[in-house]
Protein backbone atom coordinates (compact mmCIF):
# COMPACT_ATOMS: atom_id res chain seq x y z
CA UNK A 1 0.00 0.00 0.00
CA UNK A 2 1.42 3.33 -1.09
CA UNK A 3 0.52 5.29 2.07
CA UNK A 4 1.97 2.73 4.48
CA UNK A 5 5.24 4.63 5.15
CA UNK A 6 3.28 7.82 5.91
CA UNK A 7 0.99 5.95 8.30
CA UNK A 8 3.94 4.29 10.05
CA UNK A 9 5.63 7.64 10.52
CA UNK A 10 2.40 9.06 11.91
CA UNK A 11 2.04 6.17 14.35
CA UNK A 12 5.63 6.64 15.53
CA UNK A 13 5.07 10.36 16.11
CA UNK A 14 1.93 9.57 18.12
CA UNK A 15 3.83 7.16 20.29
CA UNK A 16 6.58 9.71 20.97
CA UNK A 17 3.94 12.34 21.75
CA UNK A 18 2.08 10.06 24.15
CA UNK A 19 5.29 9.10 25.94
CA UNK A 20 6.57 12.66 26.12
CA UNK A 21 3.37 13.94 27.68
CA UNK A 22 3.45 11.13 30.29
CA UNK A 23 7.17 11.33 31.09
CA UNK A 24 7.45 15.11 31.17
CA UNK A 25 4.16 15.41 32.99
CA UNK A 26 2.75 18.06 30.65
CA UNK A 27 -0.57 19.59 31.81
CA UNK A 28 -3.51 18.60 29.53
CA UNK A 29 -4.56 22.24 29.02
CA UNK A 30 -1.15 22.89 27.49
CA UNK A 31 -0.77 19.78 25.36
CA UNK A 32 -3.15 16.82 25.66
CA UNK A 33 -1.82 13.34 24.88
CA UNK A 34 -3.23 11.49 21.84
CA UNK A 35 -5.15 9.14 24.14
CA UNK A 36 -6.84 12.11 25.77
CA UNK A 37 -7.71 13.61 22.38
CA UNK A 38 -9.21 10.26 21.41
CA UNK A 39 -11.45 10.13 24.48
CA UNK A 40 -12.50 13.72 23.85
CA UNK A 41 -13.45 12.62 20.33
CA UNK A 42 -15.56 9.76 21.73
CA UNK A 43 -17.26 12.12 24.14
CA UNK A 44 -18.17 14.90 21.69
CA UNK A 45 -18.27 12.83 18.49
CA UNK A 46 -22.02 13.24 18.06
CA UNK A 47 -21.88 16.99 17.50
CA UNK A 48 -19.01 16.87 15.02
CA UNK A 49 -20.76 15.79 11.77
CA UNK A 50 -22.94 18.88 11.91
CA UNK A 51 -19.98 21.25 12.31
CA UNK A 52 -17.93 19.38 9.76
CA UNK A 53 -20.73 19.46 7.24
CA UNK A 54 -21.09 23.24 7.57
CA UNK A 55 -17.37 23.84 7.12
CA UNK A 56 -17.09 21.46 4.16
CA UNK A 57 -20.05 23.10 2.45
CA UNK A 58 -18.42 26.53 2.88
CA UNK A 59 -15.08 25.23 1.62
CA UNK A 60 -16.58 23.50 -1.42
CA UNK A 61 -18.78 26.43 -2.42
CA UNK A 62 -15.90 28.84 -1.89
CA UNK A 63 -13.65 26.67 -4.04
CA UNK A 64 -16.25 26.56 -6.81
CA UNK A 65 -16.59 30.34 -6.64
CA UNK A 66 -12.79 30.71 -6.72
CA UNK A 67 -12.61 28.46 -9.79
CA UNK A 68 -15.34 30.37 -11.65
CA UNK A 69 -13.94 33.82 -10.87
CA UNK A 70 -10.35 32.62 -11.34
CA UNK A 71 -10.96 31.20 -14.81
CA UNK A 72 -12.88 34.28 -15.94
CA UNK A 73 -10.13 36.61 -14.70
CA UNK A 74 -7.44 34.41 -16.24
CA UNK A 75 -9.17 34.46 -19.61
CA UNK A 76 -9.42 38.25 -19.44
CA UNK A 77 -5.81 38.70 -18.33
CA UNK A 78 -4.47 36.32 -20.95
CA UNK A 79 -6.40 37.77 -23.85
CA UNK A 80 -6.24 41.52 -23.22
CA UNK A 81 -2.77 43.03 -22.82
CA UNK A 82 -4.08 46.16 -21.11
CA UNK A 83 -5.94 44.12 -18.49
CA UNK A 84 -2.77 42.13 -17.90
CA UNK A 85 -0.75 45.26 -17.19
CA UNK A 86 -3.41 46.89 -15.01
CA UNK A 87 -5.04 44.00 -13.20
CA UNK A 88 -2.17 41.60 -12.62
CA UNK A 89 -0.15 43.88 -10.29
CA UNK A 90 -3.33 44.70 -8.38
CA UNK A 91 -4.08 41.02 -7.91
CA UNK A 92 -0.60 40.42 -6.56
CA UNK A 93 -0.98 43.38 -4.19
CA UNK A 94 -4.35 42.08 -3.03
CA UNK A 95 -2.59 39.02 -1.64
CA UNK A 96 -0.82 41.26 0.88
CA UNK A 97 -4.11 41.94 2.71
CA UNK A 98 -4.24 39.53 5.69
CA UNK A 99 -7.37 37.42 5.72
CA UNK A 100 -7.58 37.81 9.53
CA UNK A 101 -8.17 41.52 8.96
CA UNK A 102 -10.58 41.05 6.10
CA UNK A 103 -12.77 38.34 7.65
CA UNK A 104 -14.43 40.56 10.32
CA UNK A 105 -15.15 43.20 7.68
CA UNK A 106 -16.83 40.60 5.48
CA UNK A 107 -19.06 39.64 8.41
CA UNK A 108 -19.99 43.30 8.82
CA UNK A 109 -20.83 43.51 5.12
CA UNK A 110 -22.48 40.14 4.52
CA UNK A 111 -23.83 39.09 7.94
CA UNK A 112 -23.28 35.96 9.99
CA UNK A 113 -24.61 33.53 7.39
CA UNK A 114 -22.63 31.36 4.99
CA UNK A 115 -21.80 34.13 2.52
CA UNK A 116 -18.79 35.72 4.27
CA UNK A 117 -17.19 32.28 4.81
CA UNK A 118 -17.64 31.30 1.19
CA UNK A 119 -16.13 34.62 0.18
CA UNK A 120 -13.09 34.16 2.42
CA UNK A 121 -12.45 30.73 0.89
CA UNK A 122 -12.83 32.18 -2.61
CA UNK A 123 -10.49 35.09 -1.80
CA UNK A 124 -7.85 32.69 -0.53
CA UNK A 125 -8.29 30.32 -3.46
CA UNK A 126 -8.72 32.40 -6.58
CA UNK A 127 -5.16 33.73 -6.71
CA UNK A 128 -3.29 30.46 -7.37
CA UNK A 129 -6.02 29.54 -9.86
CA UNK A 130 -5.65 32.81 -11.78
CA UNK A 131 -1.85 32.72 -11.83
CA UNK A 132 -1.66 29.12 -12.99
CA UNK A 133 -4.42 29.39 -15.56
CA UNK A 134 -2.90 32.55 -17.06
CA UNK A 135 0.41 30.71 -17.41
CA UNK A 136 -1.39 27.79 -19.01
CA UNK A 137 -3.22 29.99 -21.50
CA UNK A 138 -0.15 32.02 -22.43
CA UNK A 139 2.01 28.91 -22.60
CA UNK A 140 -0.08 27.26 -25.31
CA UNK A 141 2.01 26.11 -28.28
CA UNK A 142 1.90 28.95 -30.86
CA UNK A 143 2.47 26.51 -33.67
CA UNK A 144 -0.53 24.45 -32.58
CA UNK A 145 -2.60 27.61 -32.72
CA UNK A 146 -1.18 28.15 -36.21
CA UNK A 147 -2.14 24.63 -37.24
CA UNK A 148 -5.83 25.00 -36.37
CA UNK A 149 -5.89 28.50 -37.81
CA UNK A 150 -4.57 27.07 -41.09
CA UNK A 151 -7.60 24.76 -40.96
CA UNK A 152 -9.80 27.84 -40.79
CA UNK A 153 -10.46 27.92 -37.04
CA UNK A 154 -12.01 31.09 -35.61
CA UNK A 155 -11.13 32.54 -32.19
CA UNK A 156 -13.70 30.46 -30.34
CA UNK A 157 -12.38 27.29 -31.98
CA UNK A 158 -8.78 28.17 -31.14
CA UNK A 159 -9.88 28.60 -27.52
CA UNK A 160 -11.82 25.36 -27.48
CA UNK A 161 -9.33 23.16 -29.30
CA UNK A 162 -5.95 24.57 -28.22
CA UNK A 163 -5.92 27.23 -25.49
CA UNK A 164 -8.50 25.60 -23.23
CA UNK A 165 -7.06 22.10 -23.21
CA UNK A 166 -3.48 23.32 -22.84
CA UNK A 167 -4.47 25.47 -19.83
CA UNK A 168 -6.43 22.68 -18.15
CA UNK A 169 -3.51 20.97 -16.35
CA UNK A 170 -2.29 24.34 -15.05
CA UNK A 171 -5.79 25.23 -13.91
CA UNK A 172 -5.94 22.01 -11.89
CA UNK A 173 -2.51 22.71 -10.40
CA UNK A 174 -3.91 26.02 -9.14
CA UNK A 175 -7.13 24.38 -7.97
CA UNK A 176 -5.13 21.86 -5.92
CA UNK A 177 -3.33 24.65 -4.08
CA UNK A 178 -6.65 26.40 -3.51
CA UNK A 179 -8.20 23.15 -2.24
CA UNK A 180 -5.41 22.68 0.28
CA UNK A 181 -6.24 26.09 1.81
CA UNK A 182 -10.01 25.99 1.40
CA UNK A 183 -10.92 24.34 4.73
CA UNK A 184 -8.57 26.60 6.66
CA UNK A 185 -10.12 29.55 4.83
CA UNK A 186 -13.59 28.51 5.91
CA UNK A 187 -12.39 28.24 9.52
CA UNK A 188 -10.91 31.72 9.45
CA UNK A 189 -14.24 32.91 8.09
CA UNK A 190 -16.09 31.27 10.98
CA UNK A 191 -13.70 32.67 13.57
CA UNK A 192 -15.56 35.94 13.79
CA UNK A 193 -18.97 34.42 14.23
CA UNK A 194 -21.06 31.56 12.98
CA UNK A 195 -23.95 29.33 14.02
CA UNK A 196 -22.03 26.13 13.35
CA UNK A 197 -18.80 24.95 11.82
CA UNK A 198 -15.44 23.64 12.94
CA UNK A 199 -14.08 27.17 13.29
CA UNK A 200 -16.70 28.24 15.77
CA UNK A 201 -16.32 24.88 17.52
CA UNK A 202 -12.60 25.62 17.97
CA UNK A 203 -13.35 29.12 19.27
CA UNK A 204 -15.83 27.81 21.83
CA UNK A 205 -13.54 24.99 22.95
CA UNK A 206 -10.69 27.43 23.46
CA UNK A 207 -12.94 29.74 25.47
CA UNK A 208 -13.68 26.85 27.84
CA UNK A 209 -10.03 25.65 27.88
CA UNK A 210 -10.94 22.31 26.26
CA UNK A 211 -7.65 22.03 24.41
CA UNK A 212 -8.30 18.34 23.77
CA UNK A 213 -11.41 19.31 21.80
CA UNK A 214 -9.38 21.84 19.84
CA UNK A 215 -7.05 19.05 18.83
CA UNK A 216 -9.96 16.85 17.78
CA UNK A 217 -11.10 19.68 15.50
CA UNK A 218 -7.58 20.11 14.12
CA UNK A 219 -7.46 16.43 13.15
CA UNK A 220 -10.81 16.72 11.42
CA UNK A 221 -9.70 19.86 9.58
CA UNK A 222 -6.63 17.99 8.36
CA UNK A 223 -8.71 15.03 7.20
CA UNK A 224 -11.23 17.33 5.49
CA UNK A 225 -8.41 19.12 3.67
CA UNK A 226 -6.97 15.83 2.49
CA UNK A 227 -10.39 14.72 1.29
CA UNK A 228 -10.97 17.92 -0.67
CA UNK A 229 -7.50 17.73 -2.18
CA UNK A 230 -8.06 14.11 -3.19
CA UNK A 231 -11.36 15.03 -4.85
CA UNK A 232 -9.65 17.73 -6.93
CA UNK A 233 -6.91 15.26 -7.82
CA UNK A 234 -9.58 12.81 -8.98
CA UNK A 235 -11.31 15.51 -11.03
CA UNK A 236 -7.97 16.37 -12.64
CA UNK A 237 -7.43 12.75 -13.63
CA UNK A 238 -10.87 12.55 -15.19
CA UNK A 239 -10.64 15.89 -16.99
CA UNK A 240 -7.05 15.59 -18.25
CA UNK A 241 -6.52 11.87 -18.82
CA UNK A 242 -3.72 12.48 -21.34
CA UNK A 243 -1.55 13.88 -18.55
CA UNK A 244 -1.50 10.49 -16.82
CA UNK A 245 -0.71 8.27 -19.80
CA UNK A 246 2.82 7.36 -18.81
CA UNK A 247 2.00 6.88 -15.17
CA UNK A 248 -0.61 4.29 -16.10
CA UNK A 249 1.84 2.52 -18.37
CA UNK A 250 4.42 2.25 -15.59
CA UNK A 251 1.92 0.70 -13.23
CA UNK A 252 0.79 -1.90 -15.79
CA UNK B 1 -3.13 26.12 -69.15
CA UNK B 2 -5.45 27.38 -66.41
CA UNK B 3 -4.27 29.60 -63.58
CA UNK B 4 -1.60 28.04 -61.36
CA UNK B 5 -2.72 26.50 -58.06
CA UNK B 6 0.11 28.20 -56.22
CA UNK B 7 2.02 31.28 -57.21
CA UNK B 8 4.74 33.23 -55.43
CA UNK B 9 5.81 36.60 -56.83
CA UNK B 10 8.93 38.31 -55.53
CA UNK B 11 8.40 36.88 -52.09
CA UNK B 12 10.84 38.02 -49.40
CA UNK B 13 10.74 37.70 -45.68
CA UNK B 14 12.89 39.13 -42.92
CA UNK B 15 12.43 38.17 -39.27
CA UNK B 16 13.00 40.98 -36.77
CA UNK B 17 14.19 44.55 -37.21
CA UNK B 18 17.43 46.48 -37.46
CA UNK B 19 20.75 44.78 -36.85
CA UNK B 20 19.15 41.63 -35.45
CA UNK B 21 17.06 41.10 -38.57
CA UNK B 22 17.36 37.67 -40.18
CA UNK B 23 16.58 37.51 -43.85
CA UNK B 24 14.96 34.11 -44.39
CA UNK B 25 13.95 34.15 -48.05
CA UNK B 26 14.64 36.64 -50.80
CA UNK B 27 12.75 37.41 -53.99
CA UNK B 28 11.24 34.00 -54.64
CA UNK B 29 8.98 33.60 -57.65
CA UNK B 30 7.57 30.27 -58.63
CA UNK B 31 4.35 28.76 -59.79
CA UNK B 32 2.81 25.35 -59.32
CA UNK B 33 0.31 24.13 -61.92
CA UNK B 34 -2.94 22.70 -60.63
CA UNK B 35 -2.66 18.96 -60.12
CA UNK B 36 1.11 18.84 -60.12
CA UNK B 37 3.55 17.70 -57.49
CA UNK B 38 6.34 20.20 -56.87
CA UNK B 39 9.17 20.02 -54.37
CA UNK B 40 11.26 22.70 -52.77
CA UNK B 41 14.75 21.51 -51.97
CA UNK B 42 17.31 23.39 -49.96
CA UNK B 43 19.73 23.25 -47.06
CA UNK B 44 18.57 23.62 -43.49
CA UNK B 45 17.59 27.15 -42.52
CA UNK B 46 17.13 28.42 -46.08
CA UNK B 47 13.52 29.40 -45.53
CA UNK B 48 11.52 26.43 -46.82
CA UNK B 49 9.19 26.31 -43.82
CA UNK B 50 8.88 30.09 -44.00
CA UNK B 51 7.50 29.81 -47.55
CA UNK B 52 4.88 27.27 -46.49
CA UNK B 53 3.82 29.34 -43.49
CA UNK B 54 3.23 32.31 -45.78
CA UNK B 55 1.12 30.16 -48.10
CA UNK B 56 -0.81 28.76 -45.13
CA UNK B 57 -1.78 32.33 -44.23
CA UNK B 58 0.08 32.24 -40.92
CA UNK B 59 2.98 34.58 -41.69
CA UNK B 60 2.77 37.96 -43.39
CA UNK B 61 5.87 38.36 -45.61
CA UNK B 62 7.82 41.60 -45.71
CA UNK B 63 7.47 41.79 -49.51
CA UNK B 64 5.89 40.02 -52.44
CA UNK B 65 2.73 38.13 -53.20
CA UNK B 66 1.50 34.63 -52.47
CA UNK B 67 -1.52 33.32 -54.35
CA UNK B 68 -3.49 30.13 -53.95
CA UNK B 69 -5.82 29.45 -56.88
CA UNK B 70 -5.71 33.11 -57.78
CA UNK B 71 -6.52 34.41 -54.29
CA UNK B 72 -4.02 36.11 -52.07
CA UNK B 73 -3.10 33.70 -49.29
CA UNK B 74 -1.44 36.35 -47.18
CA UNK B 75 -3.10 36.47 -43.75
CA UNK B 76 -5.82 34.23 -45.19
CA UNK B 77 -5.70 30.82 -43.50
CA UNK B 78 -7.99 28.02 -44.60
CA UNK B 79 -7.14 27.94 -48.32
CA UNK B 80 -4.77 24.96 -48.12
CA UNK B 81 -4.14 21.75 -46.24
CA UNK B 82 -0.96 22.42 -44.29
CA UNK B 83 1.29 19.88 -42.61
CA UNK B 84 3.81 21.70 -40.39
CA UNK B 85 7.32 20.36 -39.89
CA UNK B 86 6.62 19.38 -36.27
CA UNK B 87 3.82 16.85 -36.08
CA UNK B 88 1.80 19.05 -33.69
CA UNK B 89 -0.61 16.32 -32.68
CA UNK B 90 -2.90 17.59 -29.97
CA UNK B 91 -1.93 15.68 -26.80
CA UNK B 92 -5.50 15.85 -25.47
CA UNK B 93 -7.01 14.02 -28.43
CA UNK B 94 -6.68 10.33 -29.12
CA UNK B 95 -5.19 9.33 -32.48
CA UNK B 96 -8.47 9.07 -34.39
CA UNK B 97 -9.78 12.34 -32.97
CA UNK B 98 -6.55 14.03 -34.05
CA UNK B 99 -7.09 12.76 -37.58
CA UNK B 100 -10.58 14.24 -37.81
CA UNK B 101 -9.62 17.65 -36.38
CA UNK B 102 -9.84 19.40 -39.75
CA UNK B 103 -13.37 18.16 -40.41
CA UNK B 104 -14.47 19.17 -36.95
CA UNK B 105 -13.15 22.69 -37.39
CA UNK B 106 -14.77 22.94 -40.81
CA UNK B 107 -18.05 21.91 -39.17
CA UNK B 108 -18.42 18.74 -41.25
CA UNK B 109 -20.21 15.66 -39.88
CA UNK B 110 -17.62 13.95 -37.72
CA UNK B 111 -19.15 10.48 -37.87
CA UNK B 112 -18.61 10.07 -41.62
CA UNK B 113 -15.12 11.54 -41.28
CA UNK B 114 -14.25 8.98 -38.64
CA UNK B 115 -15.08 6.17 -41.05
CA UNK B 116 -12.91 7.76 -43.73
CA UNK B 117 -10.09 8.10 -41.20
CA UNK B 118 -10.36 4.47 -40.08
CA UNK B 119 -9.74 3.36 -43.67
CA UNK B 120 -6.61 5.48 -43.84
CA UNK B 121 -5.31 4.16 -40.49
CA UNK B 122 -5.12 0.79 -42.20
CA UNK B 123 -3.17 2.20 -45.15
CA UNK B 124 -0.81 4.18 -42.95
CA UNK B 125 0.09 1.16 -40.85
CA UNK B 126 -1.64 2.66 -37.86
CA UNK B 127 -4.48 0.14 -37.57
CA UNK B 128 -5.15 -0.73 -33.93
CA UNK B 129 -3.82 2.61 -32.70
CA UNK B 130 -7.03 4.60 -33.23
CA UNK B 131 -7.71 5.03 -29.52
CA UNK B 132 -4.26 5.67 -28.07
CA UNK B 133 -2.95 9.05 -26.95
CA UNK B 134 -0.30 10.72 -29.13
CA UNK B 135 2.18 10.33 -26.26
CA UNK B 136 1.93 6.57 -26.78
CA UNK B 137 3.01 6.72 -30.45
CA UNK B 138 6.56 6.51 -31.77
CA UNK B 139 8.06 9.48 -33.61
CA UNK B 140 7.50 7.89 -37.01
CA UNK B 141 3.93 6.94 -36.15
CA UNK B 142 3.23 10.48 -35.00
CA UNK B 143 4.47 11.82 -38.31
CA UNK B 144 2.34 9.37 -40.28
CA UNK B 145 -0.68 10.41 -38.25
CA UNK B 146 0.07 14.07 -38.96
CA UNK B 147 0.25 13.27 -42.69
CA UNK B 148 -3.00 11.33 -42.45
CA UNK B 149 -4.65 14.30 -40.76
CA UNK B 150 -3.46 16.55 -43.60
CA UNK B 151 -4.82 14.24 -46.28
CA UNK B 152 -8.24 14.26 -44.66
CA UNK B 153 -8.43 18.03 -45.12
CA UNK B 154 -10.69 18.78 -48.06
CA UNK B 155 -8.50 21.17 -49.99
CA UNK B 156 -7.11 20.78 -53.53
CA UNK B 157 -3.82 22.29 -52.43
CA UNK B 158 -1.58 20.57 -49.90
CA UNK B 159 1.60 21.94 -48.34
CA UNK B 160 3.78 19.23 -46.80
CA UNK B 161 6.79 20.27 -44.72
CA UNK B 162 9.24 17.37 -44.57
CA UNK B 163 6.52 14.81 -43.90
CA UNK B 164 8.99 11.94 -43.78
CA UNK B 165 11.74 13.65 -41.80
CA UNK B 166 11.30 11.45 -38.73
CA UNK B 167 11.05 8.13 -40.56
CA UNK B 168 13.69 5.45 -41.02
CA UNK B 169 14.82 4.72 -44.58
CA UNK B 170 12.61 1.64 -44.95
CA UNK B 171 9.37 3.19 -43.76
CA UNK B 172 10.27 6.31 -45.65
CA UNK B 173 10.44 4.50 -48.96
CA UNK B 174 7.15 2.74 -48.29
CA UNK B 175 5.51 6.04 -47.42
CA UNK B 176 6.88 7.65 -50.58
CA UNK B 177 5.33 4.89 -52.68
CA UNK B 178 2.10 5.29 -50.75
CA UNK B 179 2.13 9.06 -51.24
CA UNK B 180 2.57 8.61 -54.99
CA UNK B 181 -0.39 6.20 -55.08
CA UNK B 182 -2.73 8.46 -53.17
CA UNK B 183 -1.63 11.50 -55.07
CA UNK B 184 -2.24 9.80 -58.43
CA UNK B 185 -5.76 8.89 -57.35
CA UNK B 186 -7.09 12.43 -56.95
CA UNK B 187 -4.17 14.56 -58.20
CA UNK B 188 -4.37 17.31 -55.66
CA UNK B 189 -1.71 19.98 -55.99
CA UNK B 190 1.18 19.30 -53.63
CA UNK B 191 3.99 21.61 -52.61
CA UNK B 192 6.48 19.38 -50.86
CA UNK B 193 9.45 20.49 -48.77
CA UNK B 194 12.40 18.21 -48.22
CA UNK B 195 16.17 18.18 -48.09
CA UNK B 196 16.38 14.69 -49.51
CA UNK B 197 17.36 14.96 -53.19
CA UNK B 198 16.24 11.46 -54.15
CA UNK B 199 12.89 11.82 -52.43
CA UNK B 200 12.22 15.12 -54.20
CA UNK B 201 13.01 13.68 -57.63
CA UNK B 202 11.13 10.44 -57.07
CA UNK B 203 7.89 12.18 -56.16
CA UNK B 204 7.87 15.42 -58.14
CA UNK B 205 7.09 16.83 -61.53
CA UNK B 206 9.42 19.72 -60.79
CA UNK B 207 12.03 20.35 -58.11
CA UNK B 208 12.94 23.90 -57.13
CA UNK B 209 16.33 24.43 -55.49
CA UNK B 210 17.00 27.18 -52.96
CA UNK B 211 20.35 28.60 -51.91
CA UNK B 212 21.66 28.79 -48.37
CA UNK B 213 20.02 31.43 -46.17
CA UNK B 214 18.68 33.80 -47.25
CA UNK B 215 16.99 31.39 -49.62
CA UNK B 216 16.95 32.52 -53.22
CA UNK B 217 15.72 30.50 -56.15
CA UNK B 218 18.71 28.86 -57.77
CA UNK B 219 17.21 26.68 -60.45
CA UNK B 220 14.54 24.13 -61.10
CA UNK B 221 14.82 20.65 -62.53
CA UNK B 222 12.00 18.73 -64.19
CA UNK B 223 11.51 15.07 -63.46
CA UNK B 224 9.71 13.83 -66.55
CA UNK B 225 9.49 10.18 -65.49
CA UNK B 226 6.34 8.19 -66.22
CA UNK B 227 4.11 7.27 -63.31
CA UNK B 228 3.65 5.10 -61.39
CA UNK B 229 7.33 5.26 -60.58
CA UNK B 230 8.93 2.13 -59.22
CA UNK B 231 11.59 2.03 -56.52
CA UNK B 232 14.07 0.84 -59.16
CA UNK B 233 13.74 4.21 -60.90
CA UNK B 234 16.37 5.68 -58.61
CA UNK B 235 19.15 3.65 -60.28
CA UNK B 236 18.17 4.40 -63.86
CA UNK B 237 20.62 6.61 -65.78
CA UNK B 238 18.08 9.37 -66.54
CA UNK B 239 17.21 9.64 -62.85
CA UNK B 240 20.84 9.58 -61.77
CA UNK B 241 21.57 12.35 -64.25
CA UNK B 242 18.80 14.54 -62.80
CA UNK B 243 20.08 13.82 -59.34
CA UNK B 244 23.57 14.92 -60.36
CA UNK B 245 22.11 18.18 -61.69
CA UNK B 246 20.39 18.84 -58.38
CA UNK B 247 23.41 18.00 -56.27
CA UNK B 248 25.55 20.27 -58.37
CA UNK B 249 22.99 23.07 -57.99
CA UNK B 250 22.97 22.60 -54.21
CA UNK B 251 26.76 22.86 -54.19
CA UNK B 252 26.56 26.10 -56.12
CA UNK B 253 24.08 27.45 -53.57
CA UNK B 254 26.38 26.74 -50.66
CA UNK B 255 28.64 29.56 -49.43
CA UNK B 256 31.86 29.71 -51.39
CA UNK B 257 30.27 27.49 -54.05
N1 LIG C 1 9.88 33.01 -35.81
C1 LIG C 1 11.12 33.27 -36.23
N2 LIG C 1 11.80 34.32 -35.69
C2 LIG C 1 13.05 34.61 -36.11
N3 LIG C 1 13.72 33.91 -37.03
C3 LIG C 1 13.10 32.87 -37.60
C4 LIG C 1 11.77 32.49 -37.22
N4 LIG C 1 11.42 31.41 -37.94
C5 LIG C 1 12.47 31.12 -38.73
N5 LIG C 1 13.48 31.99 -38.54
C6 LIG C 1 14.77 32.01 -39.25
O1 LIG C 1 14.51 31.99 -40.63
C7 LIG C 1 15.38 31.12 -41.30
C8 LIG C 1 14.59 30.14 -42.14
O2 LIG C 1 13.84 29.30 -41.29
P1 LIG C 1 12.98 28.09 -41.86
O3 LIG C 1 12.35 27.42 -40.70
O4 LIG C 1 12.07 28.61 -42.92
O5 LIG C 1 14.09 27.18 -42.51
P2 LIG C 1 13.94 25.76 -43.23
O6 LIG C 1 14.45 25.91 -44.60
O7 LIG C 1 12.58 25.24 -43.08
O8 LIG C 1 14.98 24.87 -42.41
P3 LIG C 1 14.91 23.31 -42.01
O9 LIG C 1 15.24 22.52 -43.22
O10 LIG C 1 15.96 23.16 -40.98
O11 LIG C 1 13.55 23.06 -41.50
C9 LIG C 1 16.22 30.46 -40.23
O12 LIG C 1 17.50 31.04 -40.25
C10 LIG C 1 15.55 30.77 -38.93
O13 LIG C 1 16.49 31.04 -37.93
MG1 LIG D 1 11.77 23.76 -42.07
Amino acid sequence: MQYLPALLLLAALMAVWELAVALLDIRPYLLPAPSRIWSAFLRIGGTLPHHTWTTMAEATLGLALAAAVGVALAALIASVGLVRRVLYPLLVASQAVPMIVLAPLLVVWFGFGMAPKVIVVALVGFFPIVVNTVDGLLGADREMVGLVRSMGANRAQVLRHILGPSALPAFFAGLKIAAAYAVVGAIIGEWVGAGSGLGIFITRSQASFRIDQVFVAIVIVALASILLFALVQLAARLATPWMYVHERKDEG
Amino acid sequence: MSEPAIELRGLSHRFGEGEHAVSAVQDISLSVAAGSFVSVLGPSGCGKSTLLRVLAGLLVPTAGQALVRGRSAIATPGLVGYMPQRDLLLPWRRALANATLGAEIAGEPVEAERERARGLFQQFGLAGFEDVWPAQLSGGMRQRLALLRTFLIRSDVLLLDEPFGALDAITRRAMQAWLQDVWMRDRRTVLFVTHDVEEALFLSDTVYVLTERPGRLLTHVDAPFARPRLPSLVVEPAFVQCKALLLEALDRGAPGG
